[in-house]
């Protein structure tokens, strides 16, 4: 029990510290901005159709319940601000973590693992290339940066998806759904998920890429490095959801912002 | 004889109570190319990681060229590396770059002056050395033969003219003939190359024997016997005798 508990203080410490020495050697010579894009252009923009599609769904399933549970109350006005509340705060950074995790963070994890049994990490670190420069600090950084991008798109079009499904699908008053939206939802709401977002791009960034880079075993150790970076990245992002909405409360108290 | 690389009295223990090297000394002579043989598991690879500067020995001195490994900060090592040209058992090429990127790879890293042109042109220049038909340059590794992903990695190892050209058992895991075209390849790439010191792991004796200037043999984490391959013919040394014989049987 000792021995877990100090192997996993250990775990987290050796991952931060792998986390933090990659993402500074970015700022040394050579820069890494072509591998960077290179990254974004993966996480970010290949993730662009699989996020509007779920968020378009998730918007429209959501209403959906809201609107069912709101005319009991006879409250179905404010069926679009709690839908967006709810998306541009939780579902929306929690959903697109959990996606893009599975999506990119499994595809890092198998990536780095296949490099690191084909001994091709040996290779550049022979070659006199530092490693976690060229292949982890770009990855994370990368994470970091399309995450609330993807972020403001599954919010964009979750919203859309409510939108049709009050004012096209159950025919609502249009102008009502957006004023209520409009009273209510302020931009520290959407600012608040995209932080979150971000800091679960770091976290799943930075889990796969730990996982892959210190594959061991073969092909079969490649499937369970991402098996596990996948899984570990997901449990995470729900849990860190939870401390960072208090977190993000917390600060707000202490700033005075109600 | 001055020496190219010096292991002194090494001792190198993973877990703190096995050593894995125990007092290995080595002198590599300049310019020769000395392979290092000896039964599985007895710490050859951790041997030539220990040159490559990618372990620290627990005690003792490893000097390259002179450099004291253990002097360098982690920078300073990584720079330190491209003194090295490294061909991989598996060749280890990036399996998502062509052949011809493969080679300019550590151009594009290591000599950042040189235009787009210069590098492509250099990188031919390495690939034709080892004996690959332009008409491959532009697949990817995984759609050549595996003799000719042996001859990109050396291609790749040349590129910046490396004064220390390391294999790690270049041959293992391959049929008799690509074994001798990849021997006869390490011996020709060491002619072509003057000035560069070549060593080569192997547990084929009989390739050793005949490519090799000078050959260690390991045993228990120390060196044996080192000497001319004439010298292992003649030993006494039960273990060698052993050896040579077994070599001897296979060929
Ligand atoms: N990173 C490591 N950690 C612990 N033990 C290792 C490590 N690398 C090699 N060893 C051990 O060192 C011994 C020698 O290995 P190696 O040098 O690979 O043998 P070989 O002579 O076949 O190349 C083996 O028993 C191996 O298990
Ligand atoms: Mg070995």
């Amino acid at each position: 029990m000792v021995t877990a508990v100090r192997n996993f203080v250990s775990e987290i410490g050796s991952m931060v510290v792998f986390m933090t020495s990659s993402l500074r050697l970015l700022m040394s010579p050579p820069n890494r901005w072509s591998e960077i894009l290179k990254h974004m252009e993966f996480i970010g923009n290949k993730s662009v159709g699989i996020i509007s599609l779920t968020s378009l769904f998730t918007g429209l399933a959501l209403s959906l319940q809201i609107y069912l549970g709101f005319k009991i109350i006879n409250a179905v006005n404010l069926v679009g601000p709690t839908v967006a509340l709810g998306v541009t705060r939780e579902l929306g950074p929690v959903l697109t973590g959990l996606i893009v995790a599975a999506r990119a963070g499994g595809a890092m994890a198998a990536r780095l693992g296949t490099m690191r049994v084909n001994e091709q990490i040996d290779a550049l670190d022979v070659m006199g290339v530092n490693t976690r420069q060229y292949l982890i600090g770009p990855r994370i950084f990368a994470a970091v940066i399309c995450m609330p991008l993807l972020t403001a798109v599954f919010d964009f079009v979750a919203m859309v998806g409510s939108y049709i499904l009050v004012v096209f699908l159950i025919e609502l008053d249009q102008a009502i759904f957006l004023e209520k939206i409009r009273q209510t939802v302020q931009v520290k709401h959407i600012m608040e998920g995209l932080f979150k977002s971000a800091v679960f791009g770091l976290v799943f960034g930075l889990v796969c890429t730990y996982r892959g880079f210190y594959t061991t075993g073969g092909a079969k150790g490649v499937g369970e490095a991402t098996n596990q970076g996948v899984v570990t990245s997901m449990v995470l992002v729900i849990i860190l959801d939870y401390f960072l909405t208090n977190l993000i409360r917390l600060f707000y108290l202490a700033l005075g912002i109600q | 004889m001055e020496a190219a690389i010096q292991v002194q009295d090494v001792k190198k223990s993973f877990d703190g109570k096995d050593f894995v090297l125990k007092g290995l000394s080595l002198e590599v002579p300049k310019e020769s190319l000395t392979a290092i043989i000896g039964f599985s598991g007895t710490g050859k690879s951790v041997l030539l990681k220990h040159i490559l500067g990618l372990y620290q020995p627990t005690y003792g001195k490893v000097k390259v060229l002179g450099t004291d490994l253990s002097t360098l900060d982690p920078n300073e090592l990584t720079k330190f590396r491209c003194n090295f040209g490294v061909l991989f058992q598996s060749a280890a090429l990036f399996d998502d770059m062509s052949v011809l990127e493969n080679v300019s790879f550590p151009l594009i890293e290591h000599r950042r002056s040189l235009s787009p042109g210069q590098v492509k042109e250099i990188a031919e220049r390495k690939l034709q050395m080892v004996g690959l038909d332009p008409k491959h340059f532009h697949k990817l590794p995984s759609q050549i033969s595996g003799g000719m992903q042996k001859r990109t990695g050396l291609a790749r190892a040349l590129a910046l003219d490396p004064e220390i050209l390391v294999y790690d058992e270049p041959t293992t895991g391959l049929d008799p003939i690509l074994t001798e075209m990849v021997d006869n390849l390490i011996l020709e790439t060491h002619k072509n190359n003057k000035g560069t010191t070549s060593i080569m792991v192997s547990h084929d004796l009989q390739a050793a024997f005949r490519i090799a200037d000078f050959v260690a043999m390991l045993d228990a984490g120390q060196v044996l016997l080192f000497g001319k391959p004439e010298d292992f013919y003649k030993s006494e040394i039960e273990l060698v005798k052993r050896f040579v014989s077994k070599g001897m049987k296979h060929a």
